[in-house]
């Protein structure tokens, strides 16, 4: 496994020399399919968190015959621990809406909306103005395309793709049935690309470098950098652009306080990786992937209530649709503190590491789905501190 | 376009399907039966309860087979070691939250989830129980319906009924997470917002959530009074839908025998609801007739048209809540039900010489807006409520059972008199599109003097399950008095489920389309679908219960309503004639607007 040294990188926030008009006029001179090729060639994947190839998702979309299709920004940025992009959209908004007008271009779409979360309510009146100027600017270029804000009203889930489209379109956020995905029946039921607002910002950055220099960096699997949202135990919190395919060790070794425990890479659902295991694994789709979220704990916390915290999260922000879930996350939660109290014998994790297995499989969408990830994780690799 | 074919293999045996069938119905066809809970062939799919995951050989997770299309080359494993320890968390999980107790409970033996959890044998222990902090609530404020969320495993499927099958969106999801549930606006009970009582939430609930208020013991307790004569009567959907809840397939007509355990039960007259089924045909045909000799002749611009049927309760709630500016169109007719209560406790009570408040009056119906229907304030038009207690198919073949008869051995017997006579054309209430037949075979007569034009009297355009039927009859060589119709040609609609109503009542509102007549159920099917009905019911028994109505029809000899000898009798020794001042007072009644939540 190749691992990368600790690199800073300046790639999302950098402004210098940025015009993107001049980035859409020599986008608009190529093909759409060139356009693809390159997000395909450079190796971005999602960094909302499910890490899909940007590309494909583009072809796909683009492969289908309809005349309606949409481009969605997902700003909803609910997981715990991440806060990359509500940077991203105050520093460098044009950025992200000239991603969303390259994958328009790509796709032939004509719409495009910003999906953004609820709290973020205070950026509407700048970014409304810069939308504009924006949209006039594609105007003023020809290109047929216009973004438009939606706001979400606070719920995890809707961050879900599909469950950010039934959403906007007015109902209860809970995901839908996959296959179809996204690409084939979206928005509306169009065919859509929704990308995170990181994603369509490197969209951005690949046609203005060129795809090679964006493989330059990261691993073969995890090409490229990446925004990281550093919080906890930690001299300095904050957001940070990383090169991909970093040593767990280098990176506390960096940002951690030196009593380092344990970090959660990926949020709420991500992993936990202890001290023991910082050597073995790499930030990136060949190790540990993450949406940006790093969570560092000290000795000094309590992985139980950690791992409290996070059920309690679930079993709240569950869309409580699919029962192993909703009443999944609900038993986990109480079966730790029944541990805890010793009403259930410490054996009864196996039982919960189990149904947290079978959570895995049998959850309908992804929350449901990530949940045994740090609860496994944190049962495996705590068990004393969770049973005493 | 031709559908593609699909090969895949289930449990290692090979199959093609046509492109888009799902994973479930793939394995049905291998004769595998997977177990399901939200899914409903009635309704859209959820995929939310998961216990029909199966194992996809290369795919993480497993898919829902109820909303998972199937692809080329899909290996999929129905039975596996995985699958089976899934199914079986999704089923203790569902207990967790769910106050089992299934020795009292109304669904026991009933009931899906409780099938499953002894198919799966699953330990009720295994997880810790969350019923206690779950602060569940029963509503049974409702004179039809009793809401127990208690029971609940959040499937959807009453609201999926609600919304798509209805229109009508009482219920839905509210809340996330833990305390996610299915309420009604604001929480209110069901008998304050805009719920019908159709009941159909209640024959799609797999589980003793949605149940109907039952009114069994009140039953026993009048017949065993020897001072009370409890009149009890049959409606027409009863008869073809009763023996599957006792045990029979669908579509067996066990009219002869229902009669028959009704008396054994100890009811001391046991009458039919076509009897006024009949009656209704010969007000309503005369109402329309009324209506359209005001309109077209009279130019009376206040008589509307179209004349909408008002036989079905969740209709007629609906109406005035969805659409209260279109009342004056509904007919002013009661429903057979509530004629049938109006004259149990004059007409009936005077010839037996019985004291109207010794009366009792029961009816058995496929419906559980009935109940709703026998408890408004406008159905007390003898001095007395007219229908004192409303039992559902159900219910009956309940009584049935607990008074140890053997249903399928008893004999065929017949009604008793008076008010037990009818026609087929009262038979055929049952179904969508029956009011309809029934109303043309004699409106066409009483304005030609001949039969209508319709081989064998069966008017096939208006039958069948389509959602929204329609018909024109053109109406030639009248009688002299009816010269005004010569010539038109009557314009006919029928909408069957309440999403099919608000289909017809909204071009009928836009005037989009115009027509004379308009026969509504608010069940899928009419009352053979009935909320009262057997559980389960789906298309396939729809259709086999239609097709028994159909029989029972031309199996009688006497086949219109206007030839019913015991509703011509009515008319000479107590009400007059159709729409006559007795009936007035007696039949009609009057409707109030409702607000739209
Ligand atoms: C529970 C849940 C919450 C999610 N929340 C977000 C979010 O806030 N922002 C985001 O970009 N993606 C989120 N996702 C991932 C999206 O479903 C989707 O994969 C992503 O927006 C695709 O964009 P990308 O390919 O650019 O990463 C979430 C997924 C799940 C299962
Ligand atoms: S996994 Fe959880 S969030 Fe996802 S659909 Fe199921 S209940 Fe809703
Ligand atoms: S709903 Fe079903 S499982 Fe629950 S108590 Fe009633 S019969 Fe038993
Ligand atoms: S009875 Fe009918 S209207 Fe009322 S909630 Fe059930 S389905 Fe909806
Ligand atoms: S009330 Fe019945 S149909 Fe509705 S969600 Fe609950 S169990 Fe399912
Ligand atoms: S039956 Fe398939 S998910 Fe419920």
């Amino acid at each position: 496994m190749e691992n990368k040294k600790f690199k800073l990188v300046d790639i999302i926030f950098e402004t210098e020399g940025c015009d993107v008009g001049v980035v859409l006029d020599r986008v608009l001179k190529r093909t759409p399919d060139d356009i693809i090729m390159d997000m395909i060639d450079s190796g971005l994947r999602g960094r909302g968190g499910a890490g899909f190839p940007t590309g494909l998702k583009w072809k796909f979309t683009r492969s289908e015959s309809a005349y309606d299709k949409y481009i969605i920004c997902n700003a909803d940025e609910g997981e715990p621990g991440t806060f990359k992009d509500r940077e991203i959209l105050e520093k460098v908004p044009m950025k992200v809406f000239t991603g969303m007008a390259i994958a328009g271009y790509a796709i032939d779409a004509k719409e495009g909306f910003i999906y953004i979360r609820g709290e973020y309510r205070f950026l509407q009146k700048k970014l409304q103005s810069q939308i504009d100027e924006f949209n006039q600017m594609l105007e003023n270029k020809g290109l047929d395309f216009k973004i438009a804000l939606r706001w979400g009203s606070g719920a995890y889930i809707c961050g879900e793709e599909s469950a950010l489209f039934e959403s906007m379109e007015g109902k209860r956020g809970e995901p839908r049935n996959k296959p179809p995905y996204p690409t084939v029946a979206g928005f509306r039921n169009k065919p859509t690309v929704i990308n995170n607002v990181e994603t369509l910002v490197y969209a951005t950055m690949i046609n203005k470098y060129g795809a090679d220099k964006f493989k330059e960096l990261g691993t073969r699997d995890s090409r490229g950098s990446k925004v990281f949202s550093v919080s906890g135990d930690t001299p300095k919190a904050g957001i940070y652009e990383l090169e991909m395919g970093l040593q767990v060790s280098e990176f506390v070794k960096e940002f951690g306080d030196g009593d380092t425990k344990a970090v959660q890479i990926g949020g709420a659902g991500g992993t936990c990786v202890p001290r023991k295991k910082f050597e073995d694994m790499i930030i990136g789709y060949e190790g540990v992937p993450t949406g940006g979220s790093m969570m560092i704990f000290n000795s000094s916390r309590s992985m139980y209530n950690v791992l409290h915290d996070y059920l309690e999260f679930f079993a709240e922000e569950s869309c409580g649709q699919c029962t192993p879930c909703r009443v999944g996350c609900q038993q986990l939660l109480k079966g730790i503190e029944a541990v805890k109290r010793g009403e259930r014998p410490p054996s009864y994790l196996d039982d919960l590491k189990s149904l947290a297995a079978s959570m895995k499989i049998a959850s309908k969408c992804g929350l449901g789905q990530s949940v045994a990830n740090p609860f496994s994780t944190i049962i495996d690799n705590f068990r004393e501190e969770v049973i005493y | 376009m031709g559908k593609f074919e699909v090969n895949l293999k289930i449990n290692n045996i090979p199959v093609t399907v046509e492109e888009g069938t799902t994973i479930l119905d793939a394995a049905k066809k291998l004769n595998f039966r997977i177990p399901t809970l939200c899914h409903h062939s009635d309704l859209c799919v959820a995929g939310n309860c998961r216990v029909c995951v199966v194992e996809q050989k290369g795919a993480k997770a497993l898919p829902a087979a109820c909303a998972t299309p199937v692809s080329e080359g899909m290996d999929i494993s129905t039975n596996s070691a995985q699958v089976r320890t899934a199914r079986r968390h999704v089923i203790e999980l569902l207990l967790s939250e769910h106050r089992s107790e299934c020795t009292s409970c109304y669904k026991n033996g009933k009931c899906e989830l409780q099938d499953l959890a002894n198919e799966y044998r699953v330990n009720e222990t295994t997880f810790m129980k969350l019923v206690e902090n779950k602060g569940y609530t029963i509503d049974d404020f409702s004179p039809s319906i009793i809401k127990d969320d208690s029971k609940c495993i959040r499937c959807q499927r009453c609201v999926r009924t609600c919304t798509e099958m209805q229109s009508v969106s009482a219920l839905a999801v509210v809340n996330k997470g833990e305390h996610q549930k299915i309420a009604t606006f604001m929480n209110k009970p069901m008998h304050s917002v805009v719920c019908t009582n159709c009941g159909q939430c209640v024959t799609h609930c797999p589980t003793g959530a949605l149940i109907e208020k039952n009114y069994i013991d009140q039953v026993w307790d009048v017949i065993n009074n020897p001072e009370l004569h409890v009149v009890v009567q049959t409606a027409p959907a009863v008869r073809i839908g009763l023996g599957e809840s006792l045990d029979l397939s669908p579509g067996n007509r066990v009219t002869g025998k229902m009669v028959s355990a009704l008396r054994r039960l100890g009811f001391d007259s046991v009458l039919d609801t076509d009897f006024t089924a009949d009656l209704t045909i010969l007000e309503e045909g005369t109402e329309l007739l009324t209506r359209l000799k005001k309109a077209l002749v009279d130019k009376d611009t206040e008589t509307a048209l179209p004349m909408t049927t008002s036989c079905s309760p969740g209709w007629v709630k609906f109406i005035e809540h969805k659409y209260p500016e279109l009342l004056p169109n509904v007919s002013t007719c009661k429903s057979p039900q509530q004629m049938f209560g109006a004259l149990a406790k004059t007409f009936y009570a005077q010839k037996k010489g019985l004291k109207a408040e010794k009366v009792v009056s029961i009816s058995i119906m496929p419906c559980t807006a009935k109940k709703y229907e026998a408890n408004r304030p406008e159905m007390r038009d003898s001095g007395f409520q007219d229908v004192d207690y409303v039992l559902t198919t159900r219910e009956l073949a309940m009584m049935i059972r607990q008074a140890g008869i053997e249903f399928a051995s008893l004999p065929n017997e017949k009604y008793d008199s008076i008010m037990g006579d009818s026609s087929g054309a009262a038979v055929i209430f049952g179904a969508t599109g029956g009011v309809m037949e029934a109303a043309l075979r004699t409106a066409y007569e009483i304005v030609t003097g001949r039969e209508v034009p319709f081989e064998n009297l069966d008017i096939l355009p208006v039958r069948g399950l389509e959602g929204v039927k329609e018909a024109k009859v053109l109406i030639e060589n009248v009688k002299p008095e009816w010269g005004f119709l010569e010539g038109a040609e009557l314009s006919c609609a029928i909408a069957h489920g309440l999403a099919n109503a608000k289909i017809l009542m909204d071009k009928v509102k836009s005037g989009e389309m115009s027509y004379h007549f308009i026969e509504i159920m608010a069940c899928p099917g009419g009352c053979l679908g009935g909320g009262g009905q057997p559980i389960p019911v789906n298309n396939e028994i729809r259709e086999a219960r239609m097709k028994a109505i159909y029989e029972e029809d031309s199996s009688l000899k006497i086949r219109k309503s206007h030839e019913n000898p015991e509703v011509i009798a009515l008319y000479e020794q107590f009400l007059g004639e159709p729409l006559g001042h007795k009936s007035h007072e007696l039949l009609h009644t009057h409707y109030t607007g409702r607000k739209k939540y």
